[in-house]
């Protein structure tokens, strides 16, 4: 009893503590067969804080977000979130985290059978059993507005471009309002001008929900836009974390060879 | 194996030879042997695999069923979906089937002077194994094809990491569900046919040789008991539970875009009939031990 109440006691210190990790990543190991997708990866995000994580495509960026929010087990390391180990949970413990996450997908992943409004409006139906239809209807509203899609509302999935689709994904990743959203590739396969539209959009709801933020991209200039830290990944590792600029400065042959070709 | 053929000779061993009559050494022979005891060894091994993970499969489904919030929207979109829109396609089988039986049995009798015993035949094999195992069918193509096809593309397409990735289990909103309205609805739609078979195989008979509909009926159901025919009617629930868990287990588990699908959607149905038949098998024998 007495290690519980302890335990209680540094969680609720965790959390009045500002400067604590929102999401830390620990010595995180994934292989898929032979194949070392990540190799002892290193990771910490703040509240306020937009992490992007760049590297070429195959490099493990897509699974480090699935560990983060617990679709894949990693071999071995840890993943935090806030102070709470998310390892050996189970499905319905992990709901209670992860409604504290929203997560926006490469391709979207809205659900077909729903309207745009239903989408967004499933999370709020699931959680949010307080709430009236009215009000979930007016969130929903709100969550549209704020990227833009008001008009889309009772528009099918298969209906809309991919970039609004993109953009559908991210007011249903915001409906519970989130403390931590993990973005994965938001603007690939877009035009330049959904894609800035996009990073825009990023801003924006950075700015007013103040969440921590890690964007998966292989996207350079989205990344420099929209993020405070940047972490490059090669072979399975981080190769240099730090600001835009302390990228720039590295002399290390792979970080020099990225920011050439991109 | 048609191309070998073995010639036995007196006082030798047997030699085995193929078609052009040369001698297979016994070395070959013997890896052809080992081969075959590989290969089945391993589809063995591939089986009792799959069985383990769909026992797994099944403990996560009842834990995640067994617990709140429990999900009465989406069971009842399924009790629509497995219920109301196979009930046509469940009547016209049960119907063709009584059309059948009427058919084939009045030939059969009358050849044994038994052509008053037609009723009683007709509600008999319709209500204890025709409507039945025809349901179970019907339902395991129509009900498992549709869940199998409609889970993979949702596992394809990463819409069930969304559900997940939406603090909802997936278990709980979309398997269980699905499995509780297949039991639920399959002795529902059992009855339905039965109904039209029953029915059906009166229009047929009354055609040839007219009888009424009350006749019909006291004559097929006379000394019979609710032993008779509660047992094979809600043995369908077992049908239920199995093609709604193998379907949605082939769904969830599927892999590799649009072929994936295709590939869920054939497994589903193909294995979800299969042991529909040899549960119906079980069952029969089970139903007989215990109500003789």
């Amino acid at each position: 009893m007495a290690t519980l109440d302890s335990t209680t006691t540094i969680q609720k210190d965790f959390h009045l503590d500002s400067d604590a990790p929102y999401v830390d990543v620990k010595n995180l190991h994934k292989s898929f067969g032979c194949q070392t997708v990540l190799d002892g990866i290193n990771l910490a995000v703040r509240r306020g804080e937009t992490m992007a994580v760049l590297g070429r495509s195959g490099t493990g960026k897509s699974v480090l977000l699935r560990i983060i929010i617990g679709l894949e087990q990693p071999d071995s390391g840890s993943v935090s979130i806030h102070g709470e180990r998310i390892a050996g949970r189970s499905l319905d413990q992990m709901c209670g985290i992860r409604k504290r996450m929203g997560f926006l997908f490469q391709q979207g992943a809205l659900y077909d059978s729903l309207t745009v409004g239903e989408n967004i409006a499933f999370p709020l139906q699931h959680h949010k059993q307080n709430m009236s239809p009215t009000e979930q209807r007016e969130r929903v509203m709100t969550l549209l507005a704020e990227v833009g899609m008001e008009s889309a509302v009772d528009k099918m999935p298969s209906d809309i471009s991919g970039g609004m689709q993109k953009r559908v994904g991210l007011a249903r990743a915001l409906a519970l309002r989130p403390e931590i959203i993990l973005l994965d590739e938001p603007t690939a396969g877009l035009d330049p001008i959904s894609s800035a539209e996009i990073n825009e959009l990023i801003l924006k709801l950075q700015a007013e929900h103040s969440m921590a933020t890690i964007v998966v991209t292989h996207d350079l200039h989205s990344a420099r836009t929209i993020a405070n830290r940047l972490a490059l990944l090669n072979e399975g590792r981080v190769v240099i974390q730090g600001s835009y600029e302390a990228l720039e400065q590295s002399e290390n042959v792979f970080v020099r060879e990225f920011l050439n070709q991109s | 194996m048609s191309w070998k053929g073995i010639i036995v000779k007196q006082g030798m061993a047997p030699v085995e030879t193929s078609t052009l009559g040369v001698v297979i050494p016994p070395q070959r022979s013997k890896q052809a042997i080992e081969g075959v005891a590989g290969s089945l060894f391993a589809r063995i091994n591939q089986f009792l695999e799959w069985f383990g993970y769909l026992m797994f499969f099944f403990w996560r489904v009842v834990r995640a069923a067994a617990t709140p919030p429990y999900e009465f929207r989406e069971f009842y979109r399924q009790l629509d979906e497995v219920g109301s829109k196979s009930l046509p396609l469940v009547a016209l089988a049960g119907a063709a089937i009584g059309v059948v039986l009427s058919l084939e049995a009045r030939y059969s009798l009358t050849r044994f002077g038994a052509k008053s015993m037609l009723p009683a035949a007709i509600v008999y094999s319709v209500v204890q194994e025709m409507g039945p195992i025809i349901t179970g069918l019907v339902v395991s193509g129509r009900v498992g094809a549709g869940i199998g096809a409609e889970l993979a593309s949702m596992k394809v397409s990463e819409q069930i990491d969304a559900i997940e990735a939406s603090a909802v289990n997936p278990y709980r909103l979309l398997v269980a569900t699905r499995i509780l309205a297949c039991i639920v609805m399959l002795p529902l739609l059992t009855l339905a046919a039965d109904l039209c078979g029953v029915f059906m195989g009166w229009v047929a008979q009354t055609l040839v040789d007219p009888i009424s509909l009350t006749s019909f009926i006291n004559s097929g159901f006379k000394g019979a008991t609710l032993h008779d025919f509660l047992p094979p009617t809600f043995k369908t629930a077992v049908f239920g539970f199995i093609i709604g868990l193998i379907a949605c287990f082939q769904g969830m588990r599927t892999h590799g875009g649009a072929e994936g699908v295709g590939r869920a959607a054939t497994s589903s149905v193909v294995l979800s009939s299969l042991f529909v038949i040899l549960a119906d098998v079980v069952l029969v024998k089970v139903i007989l031990i215990c109500f003789p």
